[in-house]
């Protein structure tokens, strides 16, 4: 464990902050452009040179609006709801190393710090909902601590084989075991991990809690001005969060060669939202049934048989863990998921999935 | 000296927050002080060098347990005013003034233990072999993770449609 002094946490906690500001414009900017690229559209482009500062411009309309607080809202909780919401993401960047020993705690109950510090988000998400004494935010809530609650599981059974073969649950260490990227070894793991984390922060297809058709906005419906951007934030910095989690534990983190560790770690960040953004333009939005037949019924039961077979492997092969599993893996994961997505079916059959 | 400000800190707002839940009206905000309750005692659990524990805490009970009671009070009636006082309030008075005794009673009287050991730093391994090891505590977590499944699969059964 690094020494802890004020200094180290002083430097740390800003550089936190920073990365976490500055990297949400840059997904804002990309969302926004990436998503119009794919739909054939321009996207904003009139903002600064290629439209760089329309996140700027969005940051600055959006704190001069009008903050309009319900009357029938409760005050307290409604005031409180984003700070709630937005606390723990910047939480989860105090486990995730940026380069080789460049992190603010190295925890040696990392990974269990950041699955435990996320799920207080929900809470947020809860809290706004309700006291904003409105149906379509009370709907939205209840739709995403459903959805989370179900997710939970899958999201962290389907990353206890990568901590099996790193035999540690810090994240330095789990770097450290990467000679081969767990993407590799755990190609099914980080499938799992992936859409199980999509859905936890409700990003499309999974985005139910704000289904603008159905819920007009779902939590943050009757937010507005400061607080509505205090929710916007929370979205990209969750986005931020899961994409900087998915390269520390599946994309060996800083590692890599020729560019510099924090370089490779930024890249692997952007690349990761790039296939967020991918998915996004892709897929349709899944009905409340379907997320949850898919978190119980094709999530869970594999990542299961996913930890057991890492099991196995880990203990017949011991330290000889390496290339060999690779195209084994691949293969088992290929034979798993089409295997389950034959089977797949809603209300024994009678429903269309 | 930082510690044990820290922990006084942490035990007045575990204190108000317990407060809270029992003094306010409203159910919702009954249920966040529990929450606040919770992670104050995670913050304690921190302090004590049992940092696993906390993330456990934290992960269980405020994260899926607390989100569960919320949901579960929603569903109730009237679950913005709480329920009205009702002729309980007397008995409730005695069994709770009697706990309190007891409970203060048994603090005060034992005598308790203190080890002059420094805490293990890394605990997750040491709680490993104790919890999954051959001479430690795998029977009682396999009992009760049978007890869990039953629980599970009687809900179900209760809950199923006819």
């Amino acid at each position: 464990m690094t020494e802890f002094t004020w200094l180290h946490w002083l430097l740390f906690t800003v550089i936190i902050l920073a990365f976490v500001i500055i990297m949400v414009m840059v997904f804002i900017y990309l969302e926004r452009r990436l998503l119009a690229r794919m739909q054939a559209r321009l996207g904003p482009n009139r903002t600064g040179p290629f439209g760089l500062l329309q996140p700027v411009a969005d940051a600055v309309k959006v704190l001069l609006k009008e903050d309009i607080i319900p009357d029938e809202a409760d005050k307290l909780v409604y005031w409180l709801a984003p700070v709630v919401a937005f606390f723990p993401v910047l939480l989860v960047f105090a486990v995730i190393p940026f380069q080789n020993g460049g992190l603010l705690a190295d925890l040696n109950i990392g990974f269990l710090f950041v699955m435990a510090v996320t799920s207080i988000s929900t809470i947020g998400v809860f809290m706004a909902g309700w006291s904003s004494s409105n149906k379509y935010s009370l709907l939205g809530a209840m739709r995403n601590v459903a959805a989370l609650v179900s997710y939970e599981i899958p999201l962290l059974l389907s990353t206890v084989g990568v901590i099996i073969i790193s035999g540690s649950l810090s994240m330095q260490q789990i770097v450290a075991a990467q000679d081969i990227p767990f993407i590799l070894t755990q190609p099914l793991g980080f499938l799992l991990f992936f859409i199980g984390g999509c859905a936890e922060i409700n990003r499309s297809p999974f985005d139910l809690l704000e289904a603008d058709s159905e819920l007009v906005a779902g939590h943050h419906t009757e937010y507005s001005g400061m607080k509505f951007a205090m929710f916007y934030l929370v979205e990209y910095a969750e986005a931020l969060a899961l994409s900087a989690i998915i390269t520390t534990v599946f994309l060996s983190g800083w590692r890599g060669p020729l560019l510099p560790p924090w370089l490779w770690f930024v890249l692997k960040i952007v690349a990761v939202f790039g296939l967020m953004i991918w998915t996004r333009a892709t897929f349709p939005r899944v009905r409340i049934d379907q997320l949850m037949a898919l978190a119980w019924k094709f999530l869970f039961p594999l990542s299961v048989i996913n930890l057991l077979i890492t099991a196995v492997e880990v203990l017949l092969l011991k330290d000889s863990y390496s290339w060999v599993l690779v195209p084994i893996n691949l293969a088992i994961m290929s034979i798993l998921i089409l295997l389950w997505a034959k089977l797949f079916k809603l209300g024994w059959g009678k429903i269309e999935v | 000296m930082g510690t044990t400000i820290a922990f006084y800190i942490l035990a007045a707002v575990a204190v108000f927050a317990a407060l809270g839940v029992i003094v306010q009206k409203n159910i919702f905000r009954v249920a966040l002080s529990l929450i606040v309750c919770l992670i104050a005692v995670a913050g304690i659990f921190v302090l004590l060098s049992a940092d696993f524990l906390a993330a456990a805490q934290i992960l269980v009970y405020v994260g899926a347990i607390s989100v569960v009671i919320i949901l579960a009070i929603m569903l109730t009636r009237q679950f913005a005013h709480g329920s009205q006082p009702n002729r309980l309030g007397l008995p409730a008075l005695f069994v709770s003034v009697v706990l309190f005794a007891l409970l203060v009673f048994a603090i005060l009287g034992t005598n308790w233990k203190q080890s002059i050991e420094q805490p293990i730093a890394d605990t997750t391994p040491a709680l490993a072999k104790q919890l999954l090891g051959s001479s430690g505590f795998i029977l009682p977590l396999e009992i009760s993770a049978v007890l869990i499944l039953a629980v599970v699969v009687g809900a179900i059964v209760i809950a199923r449609e006819k």
